[in-house]
């Protein structure tokens, strides 16, 4: 009996060490930016940084609340959410789409796959200017430049998990009957979504820079366009406020896709 | 009207870069309907390409394979159970109905009442990850059956388990195909378990393949798999089957 309760205390103390282990992170994370902001701050006000140039932790606020109330921040940022949102929708349906497609016709991979790796590998925002001048100076601009930024690495990874998937559970629905289109639906796909979240969650970030990239040349509004104009009037504040909110955003994206992941994950648990 | 299968003259070799491999050269056997065939063999000898050729996965490069009977379907097990996690049980064990759209009420019930016969009903819902080794495999083989297969072909389908399991859940399912009035083809490297669970057995000899022993196995009416190995007529077969796979040759 003593025994079971010092393995209780044990018990006790290790979840005790857990749980102040990560009121210690989360107290360094938070201490750190705040420390941060406050010397920024600080070197404003002293004069040790030019805010003209560099700005500053209030200013930026000030500009946040101005904004707000004239209601232009929230329609910025929503059309940068809008874009960045039917991006990576895009992004992700036509890279599984083309991943299918070559993981079917084995021949149309082999011929495909160098220049699938070249376009992968090519820098995107040397495209935005072409993207300006075929599509001109609007939306589908932007989300163009969102969908080629990361659909050529989404192609590769996806159709690289279809590859890997065992070819004996393969040959176990060859044994029921099933032909080629089965072997996708039946064990392709669902032993791949764990790789199709883990491809979403890198590329609903990479969406939101070629969104911005797009922004920057082919946009009247959004936050890339708020950057773009902000640092041509030396609204500096306006700049930096954008880049935060940017921020914000890809940590809005990143913690919806890994609510995603826990409610479809907990399915595939072996 | 002629055997159930006849594997007749068959010979295939697969090809690589590297050059082509002989896997069977000129082999011939018939399995008669209701017959429990294992097959043994050195590794690497071609017992699989045997199943997948009977299976329609593969085909012939000479020689001919004819399955004969009204419903000739067949079933195959592989070495894995292969339940998909993302399944429930039940979803798993209709698998087979689902990809070759034969969900008709009567297959489901079919189903429903090998689920109810082999103790599955409980976990009829559950993850895969929740069943025993055994109980796995009984899903897997309820798969197989739901087909409603007249002819099984069984590739090592135990040995993913441990020993103790493997034992138990062998007799188990053979006991269930028994039961299910099924022809089967088991390969298997273990010679124990070729000789107490099958009514016949078929020795292979190292590539390319031919066979070098086809024996009938008989035990005395009534006893388990278990209970077979402490037989004098287990000791024979046994020392037999040995000592032709020792050799290569009866």
């Amino acid at each position: 009996m003593a025994k079971h309760k010092d393995t209780c205390s044990n018990q006790e103390r290790y979840i005790r060490k857990q749980k102040k282990d990560r009121r210690m992170i989360n107290f360094w994370r938070v201490a750190g930016v705040i420390f941060l902001l406050g010397i920024w701050e600080l070197a404003g006000r002293m004069g040790w940084l030019d805010t003209f140039i560099f700005s500053g932790p209030v200013k930026i606020v000030q500009c946040f609340c101005r904004m707000l109330r004239s209601q232009d921040l929230l329609r910025h940022t929503w059309i940068t959410l809008k874009e960045t949102l039917i991006s990576f929708l895009l992004m992700i349906g036509i890279g599984t789409a083309f991943a299918m497609l070559l993981w079917r016709f084995e021949r149309l991979a082999k011929i495909c796959e160098p220049y699938f790796v070249v376009l992968n590998s090519l820098p995107k925002s040397a495209l935005a200017p072409l993207l300006l001048v075929w599509l001109g100076a609007n939306m589908r601009t932007i989300i163009v430049s969102g969908i080629s930024i990361g659909v050529f690495g989404v192609i590769l990874n996806l159709h690289t998990g279809f590859l890997k998937v065992d070819p004996e559970q393969i040959k176990l629905i060859e044994t029921l009957g099933g032909g080629r289109r089965a072997v996708l639906s039946k064990v392709v796909l669902p032993s791949t979504l764990p790789i199709l979240i883990s491809v979403m969650k890198v590329n609903i970030g990479l969406s939101l820079v070629g969104v911005v990239i797009g922004e920057f040349f082919a946009a009247s509004e959004g936050l890339g366009y708020l950057i773009i104009y902000g640092s041509q009037v030396f609204k500096l504040d306006m700049v930096v406020m954008s880049i935060a909110l940017l921020c914000i955003l890809t940590i809005l994206f990143y913690q919806a896709i890994q609510l995603l992941e826990k409610s479809i994950l907990n399915r595939f648990t072996l | 009207m002629g055997a159930f299968l006849d594997f007749s003259n068959v010979s295939f070799a697969y090809h690589t870069k590297a050059g082509e491999t002989p896997a069977l050269n000129n082999v011939s056997f018939q399995v008669e309907e209701g017959e429990f065939v294992s097959v043994v063999g050195p590794s690497g000898c071609g017992k699989s390409t045997i199943l997948s050729l009977i299976a329609g996965l593969l085909v012939p490069e000479e020689g001919s394979i004819s399955i004969n009977g009204e419903n000739t379907g067949i079933g195959y097990m592989l070495q894995k159970d292969h339940l998909f996690e993302w399944r429930s049980v039940y979803k798993n064990c209709i698998l087979g109905l689902e990809i070759r759209k034969q969900k008709t009420e009567e297959n489901l019930m079919r189903v429903e009442n090998m689920l109810i016969q082999y103790g599955l009903m409980p976990f009829r819902n559950a993850r895969p990850s929740e069943l025993s080794g055994g109980l796995r495999q009984r899903a897997a083989l309820i798969r197989t059956l739901a087909l409603n297969p007249q002819m099984l072909l069984l590739d090592e389908p135990f040995s993913a388990l441990d020993y103790q399991t493997r034992l138990a859940v062998g007799s188990d399912i053979c006991e269930i195909i028994r039961n299910e009035h099924k022809t089967a083809l088991m390969v298997t490297h273990d010679l124990s378990e070729a000789i107490t669970l099958g009514s016949r057995i078929l020795v292979l000899s190292k590539r390319p393949t031919r066979i070098i022993y086809d024996a009938r196995i008989q035990f005395p009416e009534g006893l388990s798999a278990l209970q077979k190995r402490n037989t004098k007529e287990f000791q024979d077969y046994f020392q037999t089957v040995w000592e032709v796979l020792n050799n290569g040759k009866a």
